[in-house]
């Protein structure tokens, strides 16, 4: 499948803001095997004083800005072409979780992927008690590290209802697990506790997702969205495993990865002031759409 | 006993006191089994501090407090302090300093050094490689675990090689001497460790104390450690107009006496982390004359604190775009960001190991037996042998004892909840060995005393490799228990004498031939200058308020029910200052508005104290104490004014020591236009609300309060008039009380300032001065009227928001 992704993210200010040093996560990363960046190009308006890119511990592509000062708003426009590769069905040959602590004890490599950096507690996912308790029933049956993975994403899928207002960007998964509510990120966080509690490293994936419209309506431009989901280790065999739990599904193509780190901290598309500034208003539009399927339309 | 003291002080110098030593040595009664500086352990006294206890032996009670008192007056005049936190908040202490020297023969000395450069060596090899190529990790040297759970390795900084090629700089050890009388590490300090200038103030005070006896008994100088340091940092500037620079997290650090102090020792500039900021992948410094590069930071901030942007993003103390910095190359940091993770307690366990497989050599100096329970031998070992073994937190940083954490003994735990603790949580746990300590003698009620030491040594990078101060910090125990050795929990400061078998080299810090030059004092910090220009005009604020209040209550002691008319007429100048006067009888004759300016005042000094004279520093604090303890007791009039009169006196002082000892460079002309700018607003305000009143006698308060009646009666042979009072008060350039005086002198500090003139043209601040000068200088008594002097006092007090745009941010 070959995306066309279109993100545009601008902020007001009420006053003007002093400018500064800002860095945005935004772009499709090159996954060997997953997807493939064809082309891409970022508009920043009003033109920033500097801008580099350098790729960030994790091996995420990473702009950096620094703003002149007096800003009133600011656009930031993302144009890319993607191929994203159809991952086809997976045969499961992961270890069940209990055997998974001696295949990581022998990977001694502290590399962006390692899953060494993915067990222990992070910045924003602190251990919590009533998950692992949670993480610990859903996934008493399963009986590999695969199967474990989705089982927990399956009854956090269930036990939680997507709801846009109840949590906050710094709402501590714990919270959002209590409040039984939440967006894409407070589930993915929730089921990386729970992963990580039961000894299974887990990561939180960034990126874009494509919402198929509802049957016989035509797709609404703008309609798709920056999404997070979890990424978790099944041994040194199968590797990395892709969950997304707020949609119940292993991810695939209609999953665009950014990038993926411990927690949303990591991976944040935009940090800097003009996230952190007084009196702002942002807002974000995503668009994903099949190359293919536009081309069909227009012969028609 | 009031005997004279003797001609000369007894001591070695006389030579022959044998029974002194005796003396010495049969009042001193080591510990059991443990070590002691001064004895051996079959009770003779070691030749090394022979010397010490002829002297010493020979002192009387008096003489020895004598002695204590002078190292604490030297501490007490420099304000040494440091900060002691505790439930509800921080204050500062001051510093505790256990005034006997720690001797320690040159020859033994000689012995552990080139372990310290081992192990600093050792420790740069360890570091390159967790933020390089990680073969550590990869070859099984080190447990994975250890180092990707570990808080203190920063991610940013893995792939970002320094730019002078080495990552440490500055290094201390924390050593003891164990129960065999060898050395051992117990803790590496990588981060950014503190004592170094300590130390340094401990050395001068000891030698206070004992002045013959370090003037004659060969102890090695630590001037040359510094110099040769400060020529490193310079050094490692890649380009000459670039400057280096300390980066403390500021006044409410534990230790900020000493960034400040050593900044003022090295000359080398000392900022925040809201001091700099980051363009086009240089770091720059905010000053008064623009940004000006930084290419060498020295910290003594933990790294993590050091960029919102990249690191903790909580951090208030750093500089967004730091890490951006180092990745550009534009900058060296000492020691290199991520340089905490060295500290790593649970590290320790395999420091013998990584000697052997780094640099092919057997560590020459032991550190503390160290066991990481993530290994399961090391459980197994933990389990079978727990006897003398602390269970702590692996990831912990510093000694155990040094601030408050769990800890458990492994032998009183029952076999089978030891084995269990270690199951659940070994990767989380490291064993170590109790730590047991030699003692050395302290002065404990007037005597000598056995108390548990512990050495923090430094080592700096210079030009000729690692170099080891020759002495240290002493850390002394409060009790015989070698765990109360914590400085938040008692425990003292001492100096270290490294003691030669002759002569010593006299050291200073000019540069020695060859080396780099002092740079000319840099440009002022805009945060500095911002400080420098408030407290100006806080000392002066308090003055005028001061002055107020006096006239106020000499009006009430002298006329008592009379004086309400005058008192009506000042009320507004009360009012504007948040003073509640209350009736004739009432009131406060120390209001709490007064203390508040001056814990302005303080807060501010209090931030630039590596730009301030200590001499100043110590007459402000004992101003405020003053004026605290006035408040709770004096009474409004006659007590009043006579309290107001002697705080007037001590602001002199105040003022006196600044203007007669400050270089007259940039800091001083901040806080000059700060003075001149506050007083010239009071003096417009005084008269504006003054001068125009009708009721009588009001004329000679302004004056009073001018502090110009005599000056009146010489020029004016005349009573107060309406005419004469705006003329000397208000035009008279002579007046040193005049707002005329205060604006020219404000104008010829402003026309010093960097950027006054371009090619002739005037910046903004430079040509408001110039409009106020000359108008005043064409104003009449006739002229100047109530309106005209509020327009007057508006216009003035825009110059401080022009100053403010264009130097203080």
């Amino acid at each position: 499948m070959i995306y066309d992704l279109k993100l545009v993210i601008a902020y007001e200010f009420d006053r003007p803001t002093g400018g500064g040093r800002q860095h945005l996560r935004i772009s499709p990363a090159d996954v060997p095997g997953e997807q493939t960046p064809l082309r891409q190009d970022i508009t920043i308006l009003p033109a920033p004083r500097e801008r580099r890119s350098f790729t960030d511990f994790w091996g995420t592509e990473v702009l950096e800005l620094v703003m002149p000062p007096g800003l009133t708003e600011c656009r930031i426009a993302l144009t890319a072409r993607v191929i994203r590769h159809d991952p086809g069905p997976a045969l499961d040959i992961s270890p069940p979780p209990s055997g998974l602590g001696a295949e990581l004890a022998e990977v001694c490599t502290l590399g962006g992927s390692s899953p060494q950096h993915f067990l222990g507690p992070s910045p924003r996912i602190p251990p919590d008690e009533a998950i692992t308790a949670f993480a610990a029933r859903a996934m008493a049956k399963a009986p590999t590290t695969r199967s474990a993975i989705e089982a927990l994403g399956r009854a956090l899928h269930a036990h939680m209802t997507f709801d846009a207002k109840a949590t906050e960007v710094d709402t501590p998964p714990s919270v959002a697990f209590a409040l039984r509510r939440g967006v894409c990120q407070d589930l993915a966080q929730i089921m990386i506790a729970g992963l990580r509690a039961q000894g299974i490293p887990a990561g939180y994936v960034a990126g874009y997702l494509r919402t198929l419209p509802p049957p016989g309506k035509p797709r609404l431009e703008g309609a798709d969205a920056m999404h997070a989901w979890v990424t978790a280790w099944a041994g040194i065999e199968t590797g990395w495993l892709a969950y997304d739990p707020t949609n119940a599904c292993w991810a695939g193509i209609d999953h665009l990865t950014v990038g993926q780190g411990r927690d949303y901290g990591d991976v944040a598309p935009v940090t800097g002031s003009l996230r952190t500034e007084g009196g702002q208003r942002g807002t974000h539009a995503v668009d994903l759409v099949d190359v293919a399927a536009t081309s069909r339309r227009r012969e028609v | 006993m009031a005997a004279r003291p003797p001609k000369k002080p007894p001591g070695f110098a006389e030579g022959g006191e044998e029974r002194f030593v005796e003396k010495v040595k049969s009042r001193y009664r080591p510990l059991a089994d443990t070590p002691d500086e001064m004895v051996e352990a079959d009770g003779s006294l070691r030749p090394l501090w022979r010397d010490f206890a002829r002297a010493f032996g020979g002192f009387g009670p008096e003489e020895v407090e004598r002695r204590r008192m002078r190292a604490e007056q030297y501490l007490r005049d420099s304000g040494v302090f440091y900060r002691q936190y505790g439930a509800g908040g921080s204050v500062e202490r001051p510093w505790p300093l256990s005034p006997i020297p720690v001797m320690i023969a040159e020859a033994e000395w000689a012995e552990l050094v080139p372990g310290l450069i081992q192990r600093a060596d050792l420790l740069e090899a360890v570091m390159a490689d967790l933020y390089g190529e990680n073969h550590l990790i990869e070859g099984g040297h080190l447990p994975p675990a250890l180092i990707a759970q570990n808080p203190e390795w920063l991610r940013p900084m893995v792939g970002v090689p320094p730019q002078s090629g080495h990552h440490l700089h500055f290094i201390a050890f924390e050593i003891g001497r164990g129960p065999d009388g060898g050395w051992w590490v117990l803790a590496d300090r990588t981060q950014a460790p503190s004592g170094a200038g300590f130390a340094l103030e401990n050395r001068v005070a000891t030698s206070r104390a004992f002045a013959e006896l370090y003037a004659e008994g060969h102890v090695h100088r630590l001037a040359g450690f510094f110099r040769d340091f400060r020529d490193a940092l310079l050094g490692l500037r890649q380009d000459r107009d670039a400057r280096a620079a300390i980066l403390t997290p500021g006044p409410l650090n534990e230790t900020y006496y000493e960034h400040a102090w050593i900044a003022r020792y090295l000359g080398i500039t000392l900022v925040q982390g809201e001091d700099l900021v980051v363009e086009q992948g240089r770091l720059m410094v905010r000053t008064v004359a623009g940004l000006k590069p930084v290419d060498v930071l020295w910290r003594r901030l933990d790294g993590s604190y050091a960029d919102p942007m990249e690191l903790d993003p909580g951090s208030r103390l750093g500089t967004a775009g730091m890490v951006s910095a180092l990745r550009a190359g534009g900058l060296t940091m000492v020691n290199a960001l991520g340089s905490g993770v060295l500290e790593t307690r649970a590290l320790m366990a395999f420091m013998p190991a990584l000697a052997k497989h780094l640099l092919g050599e057997k560590l020459k100096l032991p550190n503390i037996a160290t066991w990481w329970c993530g290994d399961p031998e090391a459980r197994a070992q933990v389990a079978r042998d727990p006897a003398k073994l602390l269970l702590s937190d692996a990831f912990a940083t510093g000694l155990p004892y040094d601030r408050a954490e769990a800890i458990t003994s492994a032998e009183a735990l029952f076999p089978e909840a030891l084995a269990a603790l270690l199951d659940r949580d070994g990767p989380r746990l490291v064993a170590q060995e109790a730590v047991t300590l030699s003692t050395t003698p302290a002065l404990v009620d007037g005597k000598l005393a056995p108390r548990p030491m512990s050495l923090r040594v430094f080592l700096a990078r210079t030009k000729d490799g690692w170099q080891v101060m020759p002495g240290g910090f002493a850390r002394i125990g409060a009790s015989p228990d070698p765990t109360a050795i914590a400085m938040q929990r008692g425990g003292s400061a001492a100096d270290v004498w490294i003691v030669s078998a002759s002569e010593v080299e006299a050291v200073s810090m000019v540069p020695a031939p060859g080396s780099y030059q002092r740079i000319a004092p840099g440009a002022l910090p805009s945060r500095a200058a911002d400080n420098l220009f408030w407290l100006g005009r806080y000392i002066e604020r308090t003055e005028v308020m001061v002055r107020l209040l006096r006239a106020r209550n000499i009006r009430l002691a002298e006329m008592g029910a009379l004086a309400q008319p005058l008192l009506t007429a000042m009320e507004p100048m009360f009012k504007a200052r948040g003073i509640e006067t209350g009736g004739i009888k009432t009131g406060p004759g120390i209001p709490g508005a007064l203390l508040d300016v001056l814990a302005s005042a303080i807060g501010s000094a209090g931030q630039v104290r590596d730009r301030f004279s200590p001499d100043a520093w110590l007459a402000l604090t004992d101003l405020n104490k003053t004026a605290r303890r006035m408040a709770l007791s004096v009474t409004p009039g006659d007590d009043a004014a006579r309290a107001l009169s002697a705080l007037l006196r001590k602001l002199a002082g105040i003022t006196g020591l600044v203007h007669e000892n400050m270089y007259r460079f940039m800091g001083w002309r901040f806080l000059t236009l700060g003075r001149l700018h506050e007083r010239a607003m009071a003096m417009t305000e005084l008269l504006a609300v003054l001068a125009d009143s009708k009721t009588p006698g009001v004329l000679d308060l302004a004056i009073e309060i001018g502090d110009s009646v005599l000056t009146h009666r010489r020029r004016f042979t005349v009573a107060t008039s309406r005419e004469t009072v705006i003329d000397l008060l208000a035009l008279d350039a002579m007046n040193p009380r005049s707002i005329r005086h205060q604006i020219e002198g404000m104008g010829e500090q402003v026309a010093m300032l960097p950027g006054a003139s371009d090619h002739g043209v005037l910046s903004p601040l430079a040509r408001a001065m110039l409009r106020l000068t000359t108008d005043l200088a064409v104003e009449s008594p006739e002229t100047l009227d109530e309106e005209a002097l509020w327009a007057l006092y508006g216009r003035i007090g825009e110059v401080s928001d022009l100053m403010t745009e264009a130097y203080l941010r």
